[in-house]
């Protein structure tokens, strides 16, 4: 083992003594420095985790987080020294958590806030404007291929999570309805925002992601959710810069 | 439904959610984000761990530091002059001056 890697190898090890070798400037072992500088690493990264997971922090409230994020950091130190998108393991290590697993919609929770984070992140792109889309002919608009713009997410939860969002962070929010709801995240500005999604939108919009035609993607949708309302669904994309202009025909 | 029907179901749908959209036009880009005019520790930001965030400017008027303003507001908001008598104004682009030490 090199020394850097020894350096390394107790930073998220408290157990670990620090390393062979190490001196202060008198020559004496500093092992209490190793330790400063342990903790200052630990304490980092909790604090990062801290920031990039607001929802899952503030639904277990700082006592739990705080005894949840040391274990996290030590076993999914990053891997890039970008800390932008720090903690993509953590929906997957909440939902292995057994001390929480009565929360069943933390882990959606997580995915939550790192989806919003990679809005917050994700490339520019002109949104699609209403008045293209309703210049195409209807033929030509079922073979059309839309895209989505990068700071678009959708997620699909058992849970009623945009409920959830809503009560945690907007004052007088109704209670959580006993539903699932699929939510959508764009970027229309320069701040991501959530929305919630009319039945069988997270199909349709999942379909025109995937490269299917707009015909397609309505099949897609009606299948799957007999009650998909196009109308509703569409009037979101478009009012929140869900898709882009770049579009295809075939 | 027939193919043809189905279409005409969708148009109408397109249709409606396109005139849906007229009143919500003018709400598009009424901000945006100028540098340089932010008081130590009030600048704009969300962009969690690792980046530059919300309140971390530690100089008045700091050049890398942005707060969204109205649109066109930008390079016309008043500021005090720099210390050596030139005028000081807000940019849509990060500026190099009043940088922290």
């Amino acid at each position: 083992m090199n020394r850097q890697s020894a350096f390394c190898v107790g930073l998220l090890t408290p157990q670990q003594p620090a390393p062979d070798g190490l001196q202060n400037a008198g020559g004496s072992p500093s092992g209490k420095r190793y330790d400063v500088y342990r903790n200052n690493v630990t304490h980092a990264l909790i604090s990062a985790l801290n920031t990039a997971f607001p929802l899952v922090h503030r639904l277990i409230g700082s006592e739990r987080f705080g005894r949840i994020a040391p274990e996290f950091v030590r076993a999914h130190p990053p891997s890039s020294p970008v800390m932008m998108f720090y903690g993509a393991e953590f929906p997957g290590f909440l939902t292995n958590y057994a001390p929480l697993s009565d929360i069943g919609y933390l882990p959606d929770a997580a995915r939550l806030d790192l989806a919003m984070r990679h809005a917050y992140h994700a490339a520019d792109a002109p949104r699609l404007d209403p008045a293209q889309l309703q210049a195409f002919a209807t033929d030509d608009l079922m073979t059309t291929r839309f895209a989505l713009a990068p700071a678009t997410h959708i997620l699909r939860s058992d849970w009623p999570l945009y409920d959830i969002w809503r009560v945690t962070f907007q004052n007088d929010a109704p209670k959580p309805r006993p539903i699932a709801q699929d939510v959508l995240i764009t970027r229309p500005d320069f701040d991501p925002a959530l929305h919630l999604l009319p039945s069988g939108g997270a199909s349709w919009l999942t379909a025109l992601a995937e490269g299917n035609t707009f015909a397609q993607a309505h099949e897609r949708a009606i299948a799957q959710h007999a009650d998909f309302d196009l109308e509703a669904t569409l009037t979101l994309a478009l009012h929140t810069a869900a898709l882009t202009n770049s579009t295809t025909r075939t | 439904m027939s193919t043809s029907l189905k279409a005409v179901a969708i148009a109408s749908a397109v249709t409606a959610a396109v005139t849906a959209q007229l009143p919500t036009q003018a709400t598009a880009a009424s901000k945006e984000k100028c540098y340089g005019i932010s008081l130590a520790g009030e600048n704009d930001c969300a962009a969690g761990p690792g980046t530059t965030c919300a309140g971390t400017s530690v100089t008045d008027y700091q050049g890398n530091a942005w707060t969204l303003v109205d649109t066109g507001t930008c390079e016309t908001i008043d500021l005090p002059k720099m210390a050596d008598g030139t005028p000081r104004v807000g940019s849509l682009e990060v500026l190099s001056r009043d940088l922290p030490a």
